[in-house]
């Protein structure tokens, strides 16, 4: 079984959120990443861009597909991971740590309440 | 197509067990990897792997004619093809367009194995039943067959472990052999670049044949792998780098088409030669890192008009560098071209380079 992480919600697309107040950081669970295997390029939104929940952001590339990543929340885009440009690998390695994909400042309040927590998220995989 | 006409191989449950992700390929359900494509590609050209290719398709031709009716119909020279030997040769249409690409095997004097895509089995077989003469005999054996290819530089060790006494047949040739009442086909030959077999069995004794090589250290390979292998080596996949509108010379095989002997489509391939080709297939590498090149993405000249689109694109698991085949008119072919690959928007430098990519050091 993929690892799921207690402290964390989930979507339907399998994109992770992690909240610190009104900063949300956002990357591909486990389950995701063994789906893709082997991911050899990350297309990152540029810092700045306003996106709305559900906009595909970000494409996470394996040798034989890409992948759209869709936002889980609206807001603006704070940080991207740099560090996947030099190691995009870090997806598969560490999807809950240092292959997370960027911060956003959530702006629409109650939008995490369609979010899966750890138990549902982990019910939806099986 | 629908999920109930999505055929499986006599090995699919085997696939399963073994951990491997399953997709749908040219109407078969078929393993596209197992532990992951940069692993399985790896293995190949290092050590060696196995993959499952009972997909693919399998005639019989015989009959005192068969050499001569099949030298109208396919490209390469069957008189150069003494007996034991393969050749890949090319089936083509009336436009000299590409039916099908294949390898063709002289077993006996007057007896041909052919080995044909998967998913051009019945297009292959009616077009040939159309064009045969009564004194040729043709059967289609695809189903009765399981299909191995055995791939690496270590794949002749692995063929000693598990048949031993038994001397692999020389570089594209075959050997028709009998063990223990099994009637067995081991081809020199395969689509990786890499040294090894395509060994062909009973339908009902290749799980037992798959495992026996597995346990001699071959590392079961996926669809992924083999698609990266062969387009390392440039060489083509039909219905993406081959179709029934470009001809085998824009393709680049010219090596492969005959033009001293009489096929279908050989008139329009001499008219080519004497006159020049407007397209090429080309193959182009990226310059530097970039989002992997996937067939479809446009090519364009740098910061100008699109010229075509990529027939074949993947991020080389041997250089970590995109690389794709793409059909240009003639004057973007030449080695050392700059082009710009559009990649959702993006535009990631690449230049014409000489095939194939993968050079073995």
């Amino acid at each position: 079984m993929h690892e799921v992480l207690e402290n964390l919600l989930y979507s339907k697309d399998h994109e992770w959120i992690e909240l610190d107040g009104a900063i949300g950081t956002v990357g591909i669970s486990d389950h995701a990443q063994a789906e893709l295997s082997d991911v050899v390029f990350v297309d990152l939104p540029e810092v700045g861009t306003v996106i709305a929940a559900g906009d595909a952001v970000a494409v996470v590339e394996s040798v034989k597909a890409a992948s759209d990543v869709f936002s889980p929340v609206s807001g603006e885009v704070l940080e991207v991971n740099e560090e996947l440009a030099n190691d995009p690998s870090l997806i598969n390695s560490d999807p809950y740590g240092a292959g997370w994909l960027y911060k956003i400042r959530l702006d629409v309040p109650g939008e995490t309440d369609d979010l899966m927590n750890a138990a549902d998220y982990e019910e939806y995989c099986s | 197509m629908s999920d109930s006409a999505v055929k499986s191989t006599p090995l699919a449950d085997k696939h399963l067990s073994l951990g491997a992700k399953m997709v749908p390929f040219a109407g078969w359900n078929m393993p596209v990897q197992y532990t992951g494509i940069l692993d399985e590609h790896k293995a190949v050209r290092e050590a060696c792997g196995v993959f499952d290719i009972s997909h693919m398709g399998q005639f019989l031709v015989s009959g005192a004619n068969a050499a001569t009716w099949l030298n109208s119909m396919l490209t390469n020279d069957i008189n150069k093809l003494d007996v034991a030997q393969g050749q890949y040769s090319i089936m083509l249409n009336e436009k000299a367009g590409v039916i099908d690409d294949l390898i063709l095997y002289r077993s006996e004097p007057d007896t041909f194995f052919v080995v044909v895509n998967a998913s051009k089995i019945d297009e292959d077989y009616a077009w040939l039943m159309a064009h045969k003469p009564a004194d040729v005999c043709l059967e289609n054996h695809s189903d009765d067959y399981v299909g191995l290819a055995v791939q690496g530089p270590l794949s002749s060790e692995v063929f000693a472990k598990v048949i031993p006494g038994v001397t692999l047949p020389p570089r594209n040739g075959i050997a028709n052999i009998t063990l223990d009442g099994q009637d067995l086909i081991i081809c020199r030959t395969g689509y990786t670049g890499e040294d090894g077999f395509e060994f062909f069995c009973p339908a009902a004794d290749g799980v037992a044949w798959l495992e026996a090589f597995i346990a001699a250290g071959a590392k079961p390979c996926g669809l992924g792998a083999r698609d990266s292998l062969r387009l390392e080596m440039c060489y083509p996949l039909n219905g993406s780098d081959l179709s029934p509108e470009k001809t085998p010379l824009e393709a680049g095989l010219g090596f492969f088409c005959a033009l001293d002997t009489d096929f279908i489509g050989v008139e329009i391939l001499r008219d080519q030669k004497t006159n020049g080709l407007s397209q090429r297939l080309v193959a182009l590498e990226y310059t530097d890192k970039g989002a992997p090149p996937r067939s479809h993405y446009k090519v364009h000249t740098p910061g100008g008009d699109a010229i075509g689109e990529l027939t074949s694109g993947v991020l080389s698991p041997s250089m970590m560098k995109g690389i794709a085949m793409a059909y240009l008119p003639v004057d973007y072919t030449k080695v050392g071209t700059l082009l710009e690959i559009d990649v959702r928007g993006k535009k990631f430098p690449a230049i014409v380079v000489k095939k194939p990519f993968y050079k073995k050091a």
